[in-house]
């Protein structure tokens, strides 16, 4: 199979996370009652002119910047011409010859080896509105709510070399445009949306292969499954000495294959030209600057820093890194207490596992980093012990109490007591004289059973390394 | 002649007219007789002569992001020829 | 309009009582100036201006009844451009300069007829019939704003709003013997503006003299951020005296009269241009080289952005939309095959054609090339003088029933006022004489960007030491 070369082209469209639409004030926000979030402007309605959103072009500078892209300085809005009914001007407004940022570039990581993907442009457009279609009428509904929201469109070089490489860059892009908080990244729902340009050719040909251009994969696995079927295809077609047919098709995740969307009839000819009802967007150093310094750290450098910062291993640094919001907890952990490694634990165990479990972000859960280092002192001071410490952080998570509070109430504190531990012994002694005296002729594995009468005693609150070490000595002496 | 019928129908086909024969005969003769107007544009020497686009010399005109009231749905569909709970039904899209 | 305003004040006038006058003449009137007139409307709006006369206003615009062109929204009354695809069109929104007029306390009478889309120079293409030129009811009053200029020749309205992509302000204004101004490209809102070419569509003023033009721009014009090519900053009221011009250059290209210029309108314009002489200005003969292209020019730019336009016309979610289509590309075609008159087709056919793949660059791209070369032209003159003076149209009105079959020799009469357009200049039609037959002819002023103050002063000059904006039909 790997007689032949792969070369794979991504285009993005991501959806910006701006309080309104890229032209007019409507909410760009999802969820809204049909057509509630919709006004002249968005709607196409007769002699309505639209007005750049200015967040639009700060978060798409963000991104350019945050991918080593090259900043347009004048920038040019155009229409793209064609009819369809959820494009209500007859024309989409996007950015054409002149995109806001050029030549970047995404370092990917496969099986430990680096890889530079070439970001080619990312520019600024709108979105369409959506069509819904009767199930039963030869009729379809219209919904302009998504009409106007702001999309980013990324578009990569060919340069990624197989279906695995794909879904690394749009792993890494994605999580880029989470940090830059700029997309919440929802695949499902639509907002990070992925097209894909795939050809194959022989190796050591320098010429292209034909390409087929693949739509509708929702997914990581998704687009994963599409282009390794698309390869497979290729390859078959190939070798079988048949030509690949130019071509834009579609992922049928119910069939698991992908098939031809022959419907798009018509060549296309979108007529491109400068949009008259905008005028050129000038943008200047300082405006790039401001958006510069204000920046936040992207995924790869903080996995780097979290390693040698705190000494995390590189696994942890991945996990933690993840999102922006969790490695921020993460910090803030670390600022009130300095054991990077105890606190990565529990984070990739317990705090991930509530997330999960409530089915929440971080914002929403109940323990804050205060929460956590207070219990985590009580576990370094012997207060309590870490199967006690689960449970605290259990009834934390889903109280909002702190672990102070839920010790007391539910007398959850370790007895570190030696006085009060050695009467208790004492007297367990006294009453089991038959396992003492056969402890003490050499049947030293009885000291698990006094360890546990101490524990019945105590109702499980004994500091157990000290209930260990009493026992032994007062038998052993 | 320049522009050819089929050239006409493709025009026509790209902005969603249908011409009768007729009218195709007609615009055939009268967008030939335009473009051949046209043409005496090709004559001039514009080599390096930036393209004019707009005719203000404004370089930036942006909005804050600021949520203004959207109108009520009521109001978004008024002038819709055909609706549904709240949605603008269409004949079927294929896709 | 001032003499209204003084009877108001002076003479116990109220706007209700001649808004009722004025409806019942608007009744009788065969013109077909109006497509539709918003009776109840207007006395709303007359019983508010009473109101705000009632507390002293001393606003001039305070219950005077104005018309608006239908190519410009009114939020509750029907714009229809004068097409069947928006014959039931109602905005839920009015243009920005409606609001302002509104605000002004004027009463906004109704809607006037128009070429459809704006698209002609004669106002016989409207789905509502051709408008009459009041000085000869058997010719065109001009376009596309032909309604508008009717309206105001006719006294049935005292001030009009038209829109003006290629001359439709200053051509009806020449036609019908009034006072029309198309101001510089980004002073007056486009926002509520039905647009056909949006880089060259300017709303503009049309009244019987310039200082009534200089009252209605003053209302309308200054920064709207709703429109994003609308340029910010100061904009000062109009000096409703006139310019002395004395020691005031005014240019005379000889590319504006060539051939095709009729010797009526040559000897009336060249009356114009001398009478200026006497008040103290210096003629000054300039060259605008790459005027002749103008046309052609205009005819690329403007169908390219017209056919964009108006792809927004596909029966989805408002306008027409044809019956018994059997699929949505049937749905299309026949809305927009039934929505369309000939001359909107052949504008949108020709302005996909030119920005189609393959000759966007031969014709789109050039002409936008050659449009720099126009504007330039212009800013070389106005180094040698303050003003441009010529013809507005070559011709006078003509019968509606001489109308040329062929289409590029009408596009043809719009050579000298499409170049202010190109080159977002202000420009004014005013009255400065008549034909052998008693039509009206019109002599265009152009000054530099943002000059208007200088082009309705010149306008006021003339004026006051003529009387051919006095003439009534
Ligand atoms: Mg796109
Ligand atoms: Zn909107």
């Amino acid at each position: 199979m790997r007689d032949y070369d792969i070369v794979i082209g991504l285009e993005v469209h991501a959806q910006l996370l701006t309080e309104t639409k890229i032209f007019c004030g409507c909410s760009a926000r999802a969820g809204l009652a049909p057509n509630s979030s919709t006004c002249p402007v968005c709607m196409g309605m007769p002699g309505v002119l639209p007005v750049l959103n200015s967040k639009v072009v700060e978060f798409g500078i963000r991104l350019g910047l945050a991918t080593g892209c090259t900043i347009a300085r004048r920038n040019v809005f155009a229409r793209k011409n064609y009819f369809y009914p959820d494009l209500p001007k007859g024309y989409q407004i996007t950015q054409y010859d002149r995109p806001l940022c050029e030549r970047g570039f995404l370092e990917i990581e496969i099986a430990g080896t680096k890889k530079r993907i070439g970001i080619t442009r990312i520019h600024m457009e709108e979105d369409a509105g959506k069509n819904i279609h009767d199930e039963h009428e030869p009729v379809s509904y219209m919904d302009f709510n998504r009409a106007g929201v702001p999309l980013l469109e990324i578009v990569s070089e060919p340069d990624i070399a197989g279906p695995d490489e794909a879904v690394a860059y749009l792993k890494e892009l994605r999580q880029i445009l989470m940090f830059l908080d700029i997309c919440d990244g929802n695949m499902e729902e639509g907002s990070f949306r992925c097209d894909a340009n795939i050809s194959v050719k022989p190796k050591g040909v320098a010429a292209f292969g034909i390409r087929t251009e693949l739509k509708n994969m929702n997914s990581f696995r998704n687009v994963g499954k599409a282009l390794e079927f698309e390869v497979d295809r290729h390859i078959g077609i190939l070798k079988a000495g048949g030509r690949v047919e130019q071509d834009t098709r579609l992922w049928d995740v119910a069939a698991n294959r992908t098939r031809s969307m022959r419907s798009k009839e018509e060549s296309h000819d979108y007529r491109y030209f400068p949009d008259p009802d905008l005028v050129p967007l000038e943008v200047d150093e300082a405006w790039i600057e401001e958006i510069r310094s204000s920046l936040p750290e992207l995924p790869s450098a903080k996995r780097k820093r979290f390693q040698e910062e705190y000494g995390l291993p590189a696994y942890d640094a991945d996990v933690l890194t993840q999102t922006k919001a969790l490695a921020d907890y993460f910090e803030q952990c670390s600022e009130l207490l300095d054991s990077p490694k105890e606190i990565s634990n529990w984070i990739m165990t317990e705090v991930l596992r509530v997330l999960n479990e409530q089915d929440i972000a971080l914002p929403q859960l109940k323990v804050t980093p205060g929460m956590l280092t207070a219990m985590l002192t009580l576990i370094s001071t012997g207060t309590i012990s870490i199967s006690m410490a689960k449970e605290v952080f259990a009834e934390m998570a889903s109280s909002g109490r702190t672990a102070e509070d839920i010790v007391q109430s539910k007398g959850l504190r370790q007895i570190s007591d030696e006085d009060e531990l050695l009467g208790l012994v004492q007297g367990i002694l006294e009453n089991n004289p038959a396992e003492v005296k056969k402890y003490r002729q050499g049947k030293t594995q009885l000291l698990g059973f006094f360890v546990g009468q101490l524990m019945k005693a105590t109702k499980g609150k004994a500091n157990p390394n000290l209930a260990n070490s009493i026992i032994k000595e007062m038998l052993e002496s | 002649m320049k522009i050819t019928d089929q050239e006409v129908l493709h025009v026509a086909g790209l902005s969603r007219l249908k011409l009768d024969e007729h009218e195709l005969k007609r615009f055939l003769r009268e967008l030939n007789a335009i473009v051949d107007y046209m043409d005496m544009l090709a004559q001039i020497d514009t080599a390096g002569v930036p393209e004019t686009v707009h005719a203000t010399m404004l370089t930036r005109a942006l909005r804050q992001d600021i949520p203004e009231r959207s109108q009520e749905r009521a109001a978004a569909l008024a002038n819709a020829p055909s609706q549904r709970e709240g949605k603008i039904v269409v004949p079927r899209v294929i896709e | 309009m001032f003499e209204i305003a003084r009877l108001y004040r002076r003479f116990g006038l109220r706007p209700v009582e001649l808004l009722e006058e004025l409806l019942g003449t608007i009744r009788r009137d065969n013109l077909n100036a109006y497509i539709t007139v918003d009776e109840e409307g207007a006395l709303r709006d007359a019983q508010e201006a009473e109101q705000i006369l009632a507390q002293g206003s001393d606003d001039v615009l305070a219950g005077i009844p104005l018309a608006i062109k239908d190519n410009i929204c009114t939020r509750g009354i029907r714009t229809t451009c004068g097409s069947n695809i928006l014959a039931d069109f109602v905005p839920a929104y009015d243009a920005t300069v409606v609001e302002r007029l509104r605000k002004r306390g004027a009463i906004i009478i109704g809607k006037t007829n128009l070429d459809e889309f704006a698209m002609g120079s004669t106002t016989t293409t409207s789905n509502a019939g051709p408008t009459k030129n009041p000085f000869d009811e058997t010719r065109t009053p001009g376009g596309s704003s032909g309604g508008s200029a009717a309206a105001v020749a006719a006294d049935l309205c005292a001030g009009a709003l038209g829109s003006d992509t290629g001359g439709s302000i200053r051509q009806p204004a020449s036609f019908c013997g009034i006072t029309g101004l198309k101001p510089t490209y980004g002073s007056v809102s486009r926002f509520g503006l039905v647009a056909f070419a949006s880089s060259l569509d300017q709303i503009g003023p049309m009244a019987h003299s310039a200082r009534e033009t200089a009252v209605l721009f003053d209302a309308i014009k200054g920064h709207d951020p709703k429109d994003s090519t609308s340029v910010p900053g100061e904009y000062a009221p109009i000096d409703l005296n006139a310019l002395d011009m004395h020691g005031i250059r005014i240019g005379v290209p000889q590319e504006f009269f060539a051939e095709g210029l009729s010797p009526d309108v040559e000897r009336a314009v060249r009356f114009g241009i001398t009478a200026y002489e006497e008040l103290g200005a210096r003629i000054v003969p300039i060259r605008l080289p790459h005027i002749r292209y103008g046309v052609a020019v205009y005819y690329v730019i403007a169908t390219a952005e017209a056919s964009s336009n108006l792809a927004r016309y596909d029966g989805v979610r408002y306008g027409l939309r044809a019956d018994g289509a059997k699929d949505l590309t049937d749905m299309y075609l026949q809305t927009r095959s039934q929505g369309f008159g000939a001359e909107v087709k052949r504008r949108i056919m020709l302005g996909t054609y030119v920005l189609s793949a393959g000759y966007y660059d031969a014709y789109y791209k050039k002409a936008s090339q050659v449009r720099t070369l126009i504007a330039r032209d212009f800013s070389e003159a106005f180094g040698q003088c303050d003003l441009i003076a010529g013809p507005t149209s070559p011709v006078t009105s003509f019968g509606l029933d001489e109308m040329m079959d062929d289409p590029l020799s009408i596009y043809l009469l719009d050579i000298y006022t499409i170049p202010a357009n190109l080159a977002g200049l202000p420009a004014l039609s005013i009255p400065c004489g008549f034909a052998e037959d008693g039509l009206p002819i019109g002599m265009q002023l152009m000054a530099p960007h943002f000059r208007e103050d200088r082009l309705l002063g010149a306008g006021m000059a003339f004026q006051d030491c003529t009387r051919f904006h006095r003439v009534k039909p």
